[in-house]
């Protein structure tokens, strides 16, 4: 029951929302929205606290769904420990954010239908976080990715906001043409897409191949790299990033919910719930690995560049998620969860605090255009100082620090102790340790440090927000603090494995949770901590100590600069491969390949048609009765015809 | 009344004709235009009213044809009707778009009134008849004559080009039943017997594997028209384009299941070797027509053409998902037709909506419409997910099935199948962004209303469909599962004892 609560609450406040939002108004949408999420992260906890603690873990029908055949699938919620971190952190979240966004989104003329978007969503990442099979999964996944098109696309007037609603969901489903093949094969292999089924059978596959587009090759790696094809879509991983950055477009406090906390971070999920697939499956682990490796790198580099407030925040998640499936990969699915679970804190507070200062800036998100901000809204100021601090991992090793750095620098340890050849991946996610520290403290000084670059008449009116958007800063702010040295010894530490339970699967070769433990090279505890050290000073030293210097390192290494700056050239690159050849394709086959070559094929018939139009040209002068009949007349001459043939042939015989 | 014994087939499937000679002694004037609006409406109300009994006592559990009717026609030709688990849905779903049909035509049809609204009820009657006859030449018959009511329709009340469209629609359609009908001939010159039942028993048999090679053939020539498949499938966005928004939903939503229905009923259990063998090159077309139909809708500037276009690429999937012959593909085939009727006519009503108010279907002519007409952008909204197959449409478990069963057949042709999850994502939510997002600027969109109630009331049960098959499909999958396997396992059986035969 407390789970269907859960799960179904933020539905029923969706319902309210859409069906009679317009009827009873914003302000009780607003209420009842919010106060069922609140209720359902309040029964979120309590749920945590019983699985994980407890170890009461549950199977809840609802419902038949497609059932064809041997395929049989139903709506059902799975719970376990995995399930039970992840409604914590999506109930959580959803719930400060719909209160703040009643103070964010004050002035919107259409809040109901806000509030509706964030309460689909928030059911849509449940189902999926609840999902008992892997069409369910797959449900949830397409659900929050029309309510993040939805909400990214929130303002339709903005051309940007549509065409960033657009890419979303067009590259979210390039990841989803490989989740689905995944499931078609997964089907076709195990007969089954209950998770039950397969994960009992994983392990008799290994090793094994099919015929896969005329290759043999490994089932289950192939498999899973189809799968993680969707992970990568959904999770923004590199190739299949450039959606993110573009996200921001729609209004922060989805930015904060569902390109920060949770929906992103599905990838994540989705490999660690099937851990008992991917670790029967090297190769594809290893991929993940790098994948997660190249992206938490990549990203981080062009973060050092970018001038606007939110896109600095978007891709840093972008890296912070690399960082999570290199963890998956070396086989950490638990310091990946961990840090999924601490970043959903501290990066929706960047992103809320970030919502703060553009709400007090009207509307500016320019770092360029801020500066000295300080003392003018200084709360949330120090909200974006607990959320650098946990982002960035600032604490002493072995002893204590804030989220970040439990988390991620679990996740460092876990990539040197899964030895990579010249532990190459322990020193890229190092490095881009040290870039994440740069490019949040330049942030942090941009924004609130120095003297201010605004407009005097904005900068006299900056103002600290509403308590609405305040005490989600603070509750959020609290978690930045304390959700890595509270949880670190069950996510990660000595209790690890009865908190996990069964929801995460190791391979018999699979020692990496005690490997970790056990190095003893102090300098591999120490290399996290100077990365993070030595980007705050550069940062200090760049932005405030020798402001002169950002723009002499651009001019002087204009190349590299502009290539960060352009993201790579990712987006060009695309629209040149892929965006114009497909519309050109397409307007050659309609014009050429359906006009020429097939209507003009059927030249013949067409000048009989041209023939006959202008005998039927009476048609328009209205002798339509005439013509019926003489159409009547004629399919009954064919019939006659047929008859009289069909009974003396079957005289004949 | 006990319904296994009365005629209610024959009942629901002339009581639209009984409808339209009440309206031909009509009056010509206002009051006579009123009177056959309203009888037009109520025949069809009270048709789909009777319909649902069908549905409430027809026995999923068994794969033989229901409510059977018999007696002797024309000579060796009986008059026969019965349903089983594939064909009873279509009758339902031809029942229930009517009423709609009739409702979008309100006000919207403005001359001959009469004439119109008999053609329909007239259209109706024949439509049922396909799906319900039992009789080689009954088939005929009603599949044939269909075309007449459907020409006129599109002819008469169309727009422009409605002479080139419907003449275009006449020939290609006609060009496939004249080789159907030798076919046909030649079935009852062989098999002795006009009776669909009794073919579909002893047809594996008693076609040769050659002869069922050239039948196959010729009921393709005529079931590929009217998919339509690529690449005789031109006929259909000229039709679409020219005709009214009735016609368009019943062009959409009923002729074009009748070929998926036609390969179902005939090509499959009647000639299983051939279909074995030229599985491949159907699989080769729908993949073309899911893939090139994409791309050119993605190219179009008008929105009917390009909803019309993306219907092509759905009946990809459909037959893509019958000639797999596993029990998913068919189910996902026959799934995906009935949710295609309930999505495209929906969608074509859509188009309907905007046209009546500013009598252009060009994109570009639009923009911004959620400012004015909010209920109308959600209700695109959901009609345009349903399209690009989310899950919870009931858009998605024709897709998701047809395309399981694909990869069971050939990894192939699921993995190009599936690239059009992509493609329709990008024509639909692109035409989504050109009509309904943006600011509303064009001055003769300043006053354009939103729905009125008369069009709510005719999207409302669309809508709700939509959602309720997609969270639970098992309402229509429950009913084709046993008539489904039976085909499967007939086909299975037929296959391996050719193969048995050909091993010595």
């Amino acid at each position: 029951m407390i789970y269907l609560a859960i799960v179904f609450l933020p539905l029923i406040g969706a319902l309210i929302a859409g069906l009679f939002g317009r009827v009873i108004g914003d302000r009780p949408t607003e209420i009842v929205t919010t106060a069922f999420l609140m209720a359902a992260a309040v029964l979120s906890w309590i749920v945590f606290i019983q699985v994980g603690f407890d170890h009461e873990t549950a199977r809840v029908p609802v419902m038949r769904w497609i059932t064809s055949g041997e395929l049989d699938t139903s709506w059902s919620l799975r719970i376990d420990t995995l399930t039970s971190v992840m409604l914590v952190v999506v109930t959580t979240v959803s719930a400060l954010v719909h209160l703040y966004s009643i103070g964010y989104m004050h002035e919107d003329p259409a809040r109901y239908r806000f509030f509706c978007y964030l309460s689909l969503f928030t059911f849509a990442m449940l189902m999926l976080v609840t999902s008992d099979n892997l069409l369910q999964m797959f449900f949830g996944w397409e659900g929050v990715g029309l309510a993040s098109y939805l909400l990214i696309g929130f303002w339709y007037h903005k051309p940007e906001a549509n065409a960033a609603a657009m890419k979303a969901f067009i590259v979210n489903r390039v990841g989803d043409f490989g989740f689905a093949l995944g499931i078609f094969g997964v089907f076709f292999v195990f007969n089954s897409i209950n998770y039950d089924v397969i994960f009992e059978a994983a392990e008799s596959f290994h090793g094994k191949t099919f015929n896969f587009l005329g290759q043999d090759v490994d089932i289950l790696t192939t498999l899973c790299l189809l799968l993680f094809m969707g992970a990568m879509g959904k999770s923004a991983q590199f190739l299949l990033h450039t959606w993110l950055p573009d996200a921001m477009e729609g209004p922060t406090p989805v930015s904060a919910l569902i390109h920060a906390a949770t929906m992103v971070t599905a990838g994540v999920f989705m490999v660690a719930r099937l851990s008992p697939l991917f670790e029967q499956a090297e190769v594809a682990r290893d991929v993940v690995l790098y994948v997660g490796t190249i992206t938490a790198f990549f990203a981080a580099t062009i973060g050092l560049v970018q001038n606007d407030i939110k896109r600095v925040v978007a891709y840093s998640t972008c890296s912070q998620l690399g960082y999570m499936f290199a963890a998956c990969g070396v086989g950490a699915y638990g310091a990946a969860i961990f840090h999924l679970f601490t970043h959903a804190f501290f990066k929706a507070l960047l992103f809320l605090g970030a919502g703060s200062v553009i709400h007090a800036m009207h509307h500016e998100q320019d770092m360029r255009n801020m500066g000295g901000l300080a003392p003018k809204i200084r709360l949330t100021y120090f909200a974006m100082l607990i959320g650098t601090m946990a982002l960035t991992g600032v604490g002493i090793p072995h002893l204590i620090g804030f989220a970040g750095f439990h988390s991620k620098d679990a996740i460092i340890e876990a990539s040197f102790a899964g030895h990579t050849p010249h532990n190459i991946v322990f020193w890229a996610l190092t490095f881009a340790a040290f870039l994440t520290s740069f490019y949040s403290w330049r942030l942090i000084f941009m924004t609130f440090h120095g003297k201010t670059r605004a407009a005097p008449e904005v900068y006299k009116h900056a103002h600290e927000s509403p308590y609405t958007m305040l005490i989600p800063l603070g509750v959020l702010s609290l978690g930045a603090i304390a959700a890595g040295f509270v949880f670190a010894p069950e996510f990660v530490g000595h209790h690890y494995k009865e908190f996990w339970g069964h929801a995460l699967y190791e391979g018999p070769h699979n020692h990496i949770m005690h490997d970790m433990h056990a190095i003893t090279e102090e300098w591999v505890f120490w290399a996290p901590f100077i990365a993070m050290a030595s980007g705050f000073g550069l940062a200090w030293l760049y932005y405030i100590a020798a402001p002169w210097l950002p723009e002499a390192t651009a001019r002087a290494f204009k190349p590299i600069y502009l290539f960060l700056l352009n993201k790579w050239y990712f987006d060009e690159l695309y629209d040149w491969l892929f965006v114009k050849p497909t519309m050109a394709i397409g307007r050659f086959l309609w014009k050429g390949g359906d006009g020429a070559v097939i209507d003009g094929a059927i030249d013949g018939t067409a000048s009989t048609v041209k023939w006959t139009t202008g005998r039927a040209v009476k048609l328009q002068t209205g002798y339509v009765y005439h013509y019926a009949f003489a159409m009547l007349i004629g399919v009954a001459a064919i019939l006659t015809f047929f008859l009289r043939s069909l009974l003396m042939g079957g005289a004949g015989q | 009344m006990n319904v296994e014994t009365s005629p209610i087939l024959s009942i629901i499937t002339f009581l639209p004709l009984l409808g339209a000679a009440f309206i031909a002694f009509l009056p010509r004037n206002a009051g006579g235009d009123r009177n056959a609006r309203h009888t037009a409406l109520y025949t069809t109300l009270f048709t789909f009213a009777i319909s649902l009994i069908i549905w409430i006592n027809f026995d999923p559990r068994t794969a033989d044809f229901q409510f059977v009717e018999e007696m002797d026609w024309i000579g060796p030709f009986k008059y026969k009707m019965g349903v089983d688990g594939i064909s009873m849905l279509f009758v339902i779903l031809t029942t229930f778009l009517m009423p709609l049909c009739i409702l979008a035509s309100w006000e919207s049809v403005k001359i001959r009134v009469k004439e119109y609204m008999i053609a329909f009820l007239v259209l109706e009657t024949l439509m049922i008849g396909v799906f319900c006859a039992l009789d080689l030449m009954l088939f005929y018959l009603f599949f044939e004559a269909g075309l007449i009511p459907m020409f006129l329709i599109i002819g008469v009340w169309g727009g422009k080009r409605r002479v080139y469209a419907s003449f275009k629609f006449f020939l290609y359609t006609l060009l496939g039943s004249v080789l159907m009908l030798l076919a046909m001939f030649t079935m009852f010159s062989v098999a002795g017997t006009a009776d669909i039942p009794t073919l579909m028993q002893i047809g594996p048999t008693k076609f040769s594997r050659d002869l069922q090679f050239w039948l196959w053939l010729a009921f393709f020539a005529s079931f590929a028209v009217k998919m339509p498949m690529w690449p005789v499938h031109t006929w259909l966005p000229d039709a679409h384009v020219e005709a009214p928004t009735a016609g368009s939903v019943i062009l959409a939503g009923i002729l074009l299941k009748m070929g998926g229905y036609g390969f179902l009923r005939f090509s499959l259990p009647m000639f299983p070797l051939a279909s074995q063998d030229l599985a491949t090159m159907v699989f080769t077309l729908s993949v073309v027509a899911i893939i090139y139909t994409s791309l050119v809708a993605l190219a179009q500037e008008d929105i009917k053409k390009l909803i019309a276009y993306s219907s092509v690429a759905h009946m990809g999937f459909v037959t893509m998902g019958i000639f797999t012959f596993q029990q998913q593909g068919v189910d996902g085939a026959i799934f995906q037709m009935l949710s295609h009727g309930i999505v495209s006519a929906a969608l074509f009503l859509c188009v309907g909506i905007v046209y009546d108010r500013m009598h252009t279907r060009e994109i570009a002519a639009y923009g911004g419409l959620a400012d004015r007409m909010p209920i109308y952008a959600t209700v695109l909204m959901i009609f345009t997910m349903a399209n690009v197959g989310l899950p919870g449409t009931s858009g998605f478990v024709g897709e998701f099935l047809t395309l399981l069963g694909a990869f069971k057949a050939n990894t192939w042709v699921a993995f190009f199948a599936t690239t059009g999850v992509i493609l329709s994502a990008a024509y639909a939510l692109y035409l989504y962004r050109r009509v309904v997002f943006g600011t509303l600027e064009k001055a003769s969109l300043k006053s354009i209303t939103d729905m009125t109630p008369r069009e709510i009331a005719i999207m409302a049960p669309l809508v709700i469909l939509t959602i309720v098959f997609g969270f639970y499909p098992a309402f229509l999958l429950d009913v084709m599962a046993v008539s489904v396997k039976q085909l499967v396992t007939n086909f299975e059986a037929a296959v391996a004892h050719s193969t048995a035969l050909a091993v010595p």
